[in-house]
């Protein structure tokens, strides 16, 4: 694995997906055990449909707490919260989690780039962003974002994304720190959690 | 050897006096709306103005009302829809109207009605339930060109082709096309529809209560508001609202993290439907 020496310590971790994310979110977020101690903020494009089981889904399969992302909730250690569908999901300041609705952007609400760009707000270095799978070009600009506030930026091997779109936009515009299969994303975070917690 | 500064706290210091300008010039006060979507819609009107940084953009609206008024219309978010979240207004229709009815006359507060889409879905709903002739509805908003809007009750034949799903689904009685007269690509809705409404300049973050109510309808508009702001709309609606008066919010708005989550008492907690304890 590339440079799993010398990981920063981040206090959250962001991340991205569209076609096929669902998949590739169960592998990489399975490979946390129970106890994990960072924050997990998801974008997943979906159909705006009016309630999602997205939440409920994971929650079945994996060891963390999953929950749908409520306005002015605060972001907890180690819960997993997943924007909810037809809403744009932000992190303010006092890192607590804000919802809107201003339009869709690359026609997308919730907006991957919109949840990037004010966690790098929030958070600074101490934030680690992931883009994953997908069919357009959300996230990319987001990514470079975070990477100029000083946090870490990680992106899908588009050889592995089951829809190399969307990691291959973000890589046109910003050399990620990482770009790893989604098994290797899995035991990056183990690693990063390892050093945070 | 000279200190150094960041440069990338200029926005951010730039955004917060930009906010203060408006707040003494023009009394619109953004100062506790959530930071994270003011922040975009800012840099959203930068590029619609042509102006380089936050500070040009100050001096312009600050010497230039007509200029104010476009900003505002991009700081304020008129994304709305009629019978938005259908199984909320059905929820309405089925536990709410049965307890308005014992009420012998009814009023009802549309805090933030944007250009109106709830006005006329909360309209169409009591005149079906036999309730419009003894309601009155406030129907507020801080942006008057939204309230113009509202007012005309015009709205793009596209729209309201989605629009009519959502009535159906929301449990309407008739067919959609019977409250408005479509012409040109528009609907334009029947004025005997607000006959009983009240179209207003208020704002929950500078004034105060105004009338008792029933029944009052926030519907993502707290979602722009900080923790704050959103306790002191809280306030005002607990002050409004008769006792167990009713409280209705967006469908991922809560009254949980608030400091008057004790009382409200939820009576469809799915469809955010709240009643004063």
């Amino acid at each position: 694995m590339n440079g799993a020496v010398d990981l920063p310590k981040v206090e959250a971790i962001v991340v991205g997906a569209s076609a096929g994310g669902v998949e590739a979110l169960m592998t990489m977020l399975g490979a946390l055990r129970a106890g994990f101690g960072l924050p997990i903020i998801i974008v997943l494009h979906l159909p705006e449909e009016r309630r999602s089981q997205l939440a409920e889904v994971f929650a079945r399969r994996l060891a963390l707490p999953v929950t749908e992302a409520m306005d002015k909730q605060d972001i907890k250690p180690g819960t997993v919260y997943f924007a909810a569908p037809g809403y744009h999901l932000s992190v303010e300041q006092d890192r607590s989690l804000s919802l809107s609705l201003e339009d869709r952007l690359h026609h997308s609400r919730p907006s991957i780039d919109f949840l990037f760009e004010s966690a790098a707000d929030a958070y600074g270095e101490a934030l680690a962003a992931v883009l994953l799978t997908g069919a357009n070009h959300d996230g990319a600009r987001g990514l470079a974002q975070v990477k100029r506030h000083g946090g870490l930026t990680i992106v899908q091997d588009p050889q592995d994304a089951l829809v190399a779109t969307m990691p291959e936009a973000a890589l046109k515009i910003h050399q990620p720190d990482h770009i790893l299969p989604i098994h290797g994303i899995g035991r990056l975070l183990v690693e990063l959690e390892r050093i945070a917690c | 050897m000279e200190r150094s500064y960041p440069a990338e706290r200029n926005s951010e210091i730039e955004l917060r006096l930009l906010i203060e300008a408006i707040y003494l010039k023009y009394s619109y006060d953004f100062r506790d709306y959530s930071g994270a979507s003011i922040k975009r819609r800012v840099q959203h009107a930068l590029s619609q103005f042509e102006c380089a940084t936050i500070s040009a953009l100050q001096e312009k609206v600050l010497h230039d009302p007509t200029a104010f008024m476009q900003l505002l219309q991009l700081l304020t978010i008129p994304v709305s829809e009629m019978f938005r979240d259908p199984s909320h207004f059905l929820a309405i229709r089925q536990e709410v109207v049965p307890l308005l009815k014992t009420y012998p006359s009814i009023k009802i507060w549309i805090a933030g009605c944007s250009t109106g889409e709830e006005v006329y879905s909360m309209a169409i709903l009591l005149r079906e339930e036999g309730l419009l002739d003894r309601t009155i509805i406030y129907a507020t908003d801080i942006n008057p060109r939204s309230l113009e809007k509202a007012k005309q009750g015009i709205f793009s034949m596209e729209n309201v082709r989605a629009y009519t799903a959502n009535y159906q689904q929301a449990g309407g009685q008739r067919s959609f096309a019977d409250y408005y007269t479509a012409a040109y690509g528009y609907a334009i809705f029947d004025k005997s529809l607000c006959e009983n409404v009240t179209f207003a300049d208020h704002s929950l973050a500078t004034d105060s209560v105004f009338s008792e109510t029933q029944l009052i309808s926030c519907r993502n508009v707290l979602i722009y508001f900080n923790k704050k702001l959103q306790d002191r709309a809280f306030g005002l609606f607990h002050e409004s609202l008769c006792h167990r008066g009713f409280l209705v919010l967006g469908s991922k708005e809560t009254l949980d993290f608030s400091g008057y989550s004790n009382q409200f008492e939820p009576l469809v907690k799915q469809e955010r439907i709240y009643r004063k304890s």
